[in-house]
């Protein structure tokens, strides 16, 4: 992608993420009240998210791999279970993806 | 009494929002650092959280970018994580009651945590106390360790690189892990929704251009409609004491 091309990226989801924002502030609340919208609304992250992490933890280069990452990733919903903080997560996950790739070469 | 009762509630809130802030915006760090790996500038990543501030979006952008994706795939899987966002803004609009100026303002700090704080508080007051100090706590510390985390991973080794490899799906799963666990809203469909975007993602991973594949996932929301005869058309609709979690 050339560097125009991502400040196009850049700006266009900059903008875009913005305009959800205030629309949520601005619309008037009766919208609110319509379950055909929220509950959409309310359950396409979760598919977003677990598929980001899927792809970001079991892909690469287009072609399904288990590495490093899965150990993380296992290790992350350990801590995770355990209710430990977000930011304790996520150095547990990078501590044993590091000692994965080291271990595993 | 009345009055110092009042100010001990009014610095709880204070420090939960600061205190919340503080520890969410570390998290800048795994955005700066991917973001720059991701190929984007330093620049490129400070903007992104100075002017989009909308963690799982951002790193949403990059992780498609990272992996080769087309500039489509890349905003698309931004803005469909933004949708919920718009959400939150209905949820807040009547607590922050906000108008004008401060509302296009307060549009932009709009997400997750700044929400998850002010719809604890009740009244306008503490609402709005609530809003505006973890708002300007997770502003302040998600734009300096982005830069952080950008300048860092310049020099990052190969270990260090495995170990950001292995922070960035984790981030997500963080992210995904409050919508599963008991008292979430709508758990059982949030549940089926997330493996059914698992079970998408991955079956289209070697057949679609990069990025796309999270895209085609939001499809998996089609698991949690139960159409009846009485409601046949409503299609996201929720039944009536269907759901085992929360009203909204």
């Amino acid at each position: 992608m050339s560097p125009s091309t991502v400040w196009i990226v850049v700006i266009g989801a900059v903008v875009g993420t913005y305009l959800l924002k205030l629309a949520g502030l601005s619309v008037p609340p009766a919208l609110l009240k319509r379950p055909l919208i929220g509950r959409c609304v309310e359950l396409i992250p979760a598919a977003l998210l677990a598929a980001l992490v899927a792809v970001n933890a079991l892909t690469r280069e287009g072609a399904l791999t288990v590495d490093f990452r899965l150990a993380a990733l296992v290790a992350a919903g350990i801590a995770l279970a355990l209710r430990a903080p977000f930011i304790v997560v996520l150095l547990v996950a990078g501590g044993v993806g590091a000692l994965g790739y080291v271990v595993a070469g | 009494m009345r009055s110092s009762e009042h100010r001990s509630e009014r610095a709880r809130v204070v420090r939960d929002g600061i205190g919340l802030g503080t520890a969410v915006g570390l998290y800048g760090v795994a955005f700066g650092a991917t973001a720059t790996v991701a190929g984007l500038s330093v620049w490129q990543a400070s903007l992104l959280s100075l002017l989009m501030f909308t963690g799982a979006s951002q790193f949403a952008l990059v992780g498609v970018l990272a992996t080769g994706g087309s500039p489509f795939a890349a905003v698309g899987s931004a803005l469909l994580l933004g949708t919920r966002n718009t959400i939150y803004g209905l949820r807040l609009a009547e607590l922050l009651a906000y108008r004008g100026w401060r509302r296009v303002a307060a549009a932009h700090w709009v997400i997750d945590e700044t929400t998850a704080v002010t719809v604890r508080e009740s009244g306008q007051e503490l609402s709005r106390l609530a809003f505006v100090s973890s708002g300007s706590a997770l502003f302040l510390f998600w734009n300096l360790t982005t830069v952080a985390g950008a300048l860092g991973a310049q020099s990052f080794g190969p270990v260090l690189q495995a170990a950001l490899d292995s922070v960035v799906p984790a981030a997500f799963l963080a992210l995904l892990w409050p919508r599963l666990v008991r008292g979430a809203d709508l758990r059982r469909e949030q549940r089926i929704v997330a493996v059914g975007g698992v079970a998408i993602a991955l079956a289209l991973t070697p057949f679609l251009a990069p990025g796309l594949q999270i895209i085609a996932a939001a499809l998996a929301v089609l698991l949690a409609i139960r159409p009846t005869p009485a409601n046949s058309r409503s299609g996201c609709a929720r039944r009536p004491g269907s759901s085992s979690g929360a009203s909204a």
